[in-house]
């Protein structure tokens, strides 16, 4: 009884230090599901938010954090990052991305998330609070072969905690897979440059039949696998490949498909149709006729970029600009990512250039909270200031998709967290020189 | 000629027929922002002859002007960007030599680059076309002005002294050792001299030391002639001629750097040599530094929060601009990209953020402070009598990031207009889908294309197969 105590006082102090219980008051509340509240207040116990309302009493154990003048908003979420699995670019040994292998969905991304990566700090800095974290850098051709077509999982992560396992929000919440195209790897003007030669249309064309077929195969393979395993027949072995597809097969994990072009979200639909698998589209760069496809199919979007050059020399200047409200305004769901490390935090400002150009505000601010959640299938628990939700928190001067805001406070499954990093360490150093 | 260059070029007419002759413009009731002398609320701007002839509350429009009803909409100076290498026609680098300060970006513009008429409809009116950084001194650098639909020395900023780019860093040496980093594709180059930061500074003074002693040759042969007496003239060095124009102050350097070692290292050759280093791009670590460039009186021109994308940019920090700025330096904030030109005005919202910068020394670092990095600071830059009218009329706050350029003006010509843009549209996709018509009935058989799959016609026979 007494080693009863002892632990419970234990685990008490523990949680104590950990000082996950606030109140925040005097703050306008953008709860972003439902209407803005001015003078309010958030209550969070034990890092949930456990109430919202114009006067809330203080409670023994949580702090009390006065914001008068400020702004309350959910943390951000940037839906697509390499954050924690590079650090310098340009420097392969800092980066774990784009692993060898034409299909590598047991591979993933969290148990390589480094928590002491200096993004973690600077992404943060931006008022953001999670990310998507992707196994690849990307679909136009990639670094590692460029040939892979399921590159593993993505993880949701949240931007604190000492391990990536204190980190993870979300294990395996998507399964990344780069869609195969037409469009060469090494566009033919750079292949000179680069010494590789250019492919023609029908080697390409061979090239892409051949993936689709490759596609085809393997997801038959793991159905198989998955009969093999109900049949627990003798001869049965595990294969972790194969394994890894299971979720995806049974629709529980969606397919997270990098597809820039038109015809590429079209074939992608066709291919979950035939494969009845749920999907994500990531990274468009053009709707066309997709729009009433996207919607019919409840298919969601993660936008790439919005500051990007128009895919055609002949596009309107501004068509990447208008894209993510075009595809809203097909009714589509929507939510932001950045799809690198370096400019992971600037999430917010990309939102803000789609709402620049017809984005209607509320939606921007959705597309970088809720939509993004429910996107990664964490909508009960991110996203959104509402009652049970974990209390990822930002507490700002200003609108956060602006740039001359500042995040003024920043919670984590209610924990404070530093907003300093690298950056501002530097600039503290310097300034005295 | 291909299709997409007939459009472009046809697009070249239609967008820049507006601004064809200059114009009586009254632009009033905007929030003026002048940049060097405040921010006007309900001013005017009056502009004639392709000046800004007045700048106030309540001026009248002379008969002439066309007025423009600027209410709840805001007026800045047209942006420069003082690192670009837009418009510039295939690779920016001449690359084979360490010392390449015989090419000149000039010969290379392409005035139909599709990017100037994009960047144009993010307020940019001001350009520092440079040669790439693969080699310690690169090329010949020229200043050029958006006027999208002229031909290319119509571009050329009229009495903008010309550049030369100089590089450090990995850049320049990566070419001395085997390909990795950045582009590992391919077959390894040929190693080239320098592979090293040291090798770096050794190209700067040994070209200089060959400079000076090409400079000395040349004005004792000129004192000869001057005396009447016959002399042999010295042979001519196309590499060494602009470097001369360095060390007489009729060229700047414009030095691509990264780390403080270098940027020092750079001060100190200068220093030297009898040259002055006009300004440091990137200049990522200028903050360790800042002392040591302001006393040389070098300007900054540096990215608004660009790190981490290799070694030398690791101790980055968007705090740059600002500790630079409050240390003395001149700083501004370019691009280096196609697509980063097209809204500066966002990259200097960010010093707001990162070092609290108040709006004007935001906006100055876009305007006014790359035209004095550019010595071009007593004709663009800012809104006053007797400059350029480079002007862009902004929906909303230009540092906020809901806004985007409306009009933009050069030399009092309206060179972008959105709601124009806008209406030219539906003619434009007419235009292009009776040539895509046109080009799929011609078509031999077996290439035809299926018309509702996108305008990459190469793909077409796949598509019409699958479906």
């Amino acid at each position: 009884m007494r080693s009863a105590i002892l632990l419970l006082v234990c685990a008490l102090v523990g949680r104590g230090a950990e000082n996950n219980s606030v109140l925040i008051r005097n703050v306008t509340v953008h709860p972003v599901t439902t209407p803005d509240m001015p003078n309010a207040s958030v209550l969070v116990i034990d890092g949930k938010i456990t109430d919202i309302g114009p006067h809330l009493a203080a409670r023994s154990g949580a702090r009390v954090v006065d914001g008068r003048g400020l702004q309350l908003y959910p943390g951000l979420i940037n839906a697509a990052t390499n954050v924690g699995l590079a650090e310098i670019e340009a420097l392969r040994d800092t980066v774990d991305l784009d692993e060898i292998g034409t299909f590598n969905p047991e591979l993933r991304a969290e148990v390589a998330f480094n928590p002491s990566s200096e993004h973690v700090e600077v992404t943060r800095a931006s008022g953001i609070t999670s990310v998507v974290s992707l196994p690849s850098s990307g679909g136009r051709g990639g670094r590692g072969g460029g040939g892979s077509i399921i590159t593993g999982q993505g993880a949701l992560m949240h931007l604190d905690g000492w391990t990536w396992e204190e980190m993870a929000v979300k294990r395996g919440a998507v399964m990344d897979m780069i869609f195969p195209q037409m469009q060469a790897a090494v566009p033919r003007q750079y292949a000179a440059m680069l010494g590789t030669p250019a492919e023609s249309l029908p080697e390409r064309e061979k090239q892409y039949k051949e993936k689709l077929r490759q596609m085809s195969e393997f997801f038959q393979e793991a159905r198989r696998y998955k009969q093999a395993k109900l049949a627990g027949g003798p001869d049965f072995r595990p294969n972790l490949r194969l394994e890894a597809m299971l979720p995806v097969i049974d629709g529980k994990q969606p397919i997270f498909v990098r597809a820039e072009r038109e015809r590429m979200i079209q074939d992608a639909v066709a291919f979950a149709d035939k494969e009845k698998v749920k999907i994500i589209i990531a990274g468009p760069r053009e709707i066309g006729t997709t729009g009433p496809l996207l919607k019919e199919h409840h298919i969601p979007v993660v936008m790439g970029k919005t500051f990007e050059l128009p895919l055609h020399e002949d596009d309107a200047y501004d068509a990447p600009y208008a894209l993510p409200a075009e595809f809203y305004k097909a009714g589509v769901k929507i939510c932001f990512g950045t799809f690198d490390v370096q400019f992971a935090r600037n999430v917010p400002f990309e939102a803000a250039q789609a709402v620049a150009f017809g984005l209607p505000h509320d939606e921007g601010l959705k597309a970088l909270t809720i939509n993004s959640a429910e996107i990664m299938g964490a909508g009960d628990s991110l996203g959104s200031i509402e009652k049970g939700k974990w209390a990822d928190l930002i507490l700002t001067d200003g609108d956060p998709m602006e740039a001359k805001t500042n995040v003024k406070q920043m919670f984590i499954e209610g924990r404070e967290v530093a907003l300093n990093s690298r950056h501002t360490r530097e600039y503290e150093k310097w300034l005295k020189r | 000629m291909g299709q997409r260059n007939w459009m472009l070029a046809l697009c070249a007419v239609v967008l820049s027929a507006t601004g064809t002759f200059a114009q009586t413009i009254l632009i009033r009731n905007a929030t003026v922002m002048t940049v060097t002398k405040g921010t006007i609320q309900n001013g005017s701007v009056l502009v004639q002859n392709g000046k800004i002839s007045a700048v106030g509350k309540n001026l009248s429009a002379p008969a002439d002007a066309t007025v423009v009803d600027a209410a709840g909409k805001f007026l800045t100076p047209g942006i420069i960007d003082c690192h670009s290498h837009t418009a510039v026609e295939g690779s920016v680098n001449e690359g084979t030599v360490s010392d390449s300060s015989m090419v000149n970006i000039k010969d290379v513009i392409n005035p139909t680059d599709i990017n100037i008429y994009r960047a144009l409809a993010g307020g940019l009116t001001v350009s520092n076309v440079l040669h790439g950084s693969a080699n310690a001194i690169g090329g010949q650098t020229i200043v050029i002005k958006l006027r999208w639909g002229k031909k290319a020395n119509e571009m050329l900023f009229e009495g903008a002294t010309p550049g030369i780019k100089f590089a450090l860093g990995e850049n320049p040496k990566r070419q001395g050792y085997p390909a990795q980093g950045f582009f590992n594709q391919g077959p390894t180059p040929e190693r080239r001299y320098p592979g090293t930061r040291l090798g770096v500074e050794e190209v700067i003074r040994q070209s200089f030391t060959e400079a000076k002693i090409y400079q000395a040759e040349w004005q004792a042969y000129n004192e000869k002639v001057a005396r009447g007496e016959k002399a042999i003239p010295p042979r001519k060095d196309l590499r060494l001629e602009p470097l001369v124009e360095v060390l007489e102050g009729k060229r700047y350097v414009h030095a691509h750097c990264y780390r403080a070692d270098e940027i020092l290292m750079l001060l100190r050759v200068a220093d030297e040599m009898g040259f002055k280093i006009r300004t440091l791009q990137h200049v990522l670590e200028g903050y360790k530094v800042a002392k040591e460039i302001a006393a040389h009186g070098a300007g900054a021109s540096t990215f608004s929060d660009w790190w981490s994308y290799k070694a030398e940019a690791y101790d980055a920090t968007p705090y740059n601009a600002a500790i630079m700025m409050r240390k003395g330096v001149v700083v501004s904030l370019n691009s280096d990209s196609d697509e980063l030109q097209r809204h500066l005005n966002l990259e200097a919202a960010k010093t707001m953020r990162y070092g609290g910068l108040n709006e004007n020394e935001a906006l100055a670092m876009v305007t006014i402070n790359p035209a004095k990095q550019l010595g071009i600071d007593d004709k663009v830059g800012s809104i006053e009598v007797g400059k350029s009218a480079d002007l862009v009329l902004f929906d909303q706050y230009p540092l906020s990031g809901f806004s985007k350029a409306q009009k933009v003006w050069i030399d009092g010509h309206e060179y972008f207009d959105r709601e124009k843009d806008i209406e030219t549209r539906p003619e434009f996709e007419k235009k292009k889908k009776a040539l895509e018509d046109k080009e799929a009935a011609e078509a031999p058989a077996g290439r035809r294309r299926n018309g509702a799959a996108g305008s990459d016609a190469k793909d077409a026979p796949i598509a019409e197969e699958r479906r």
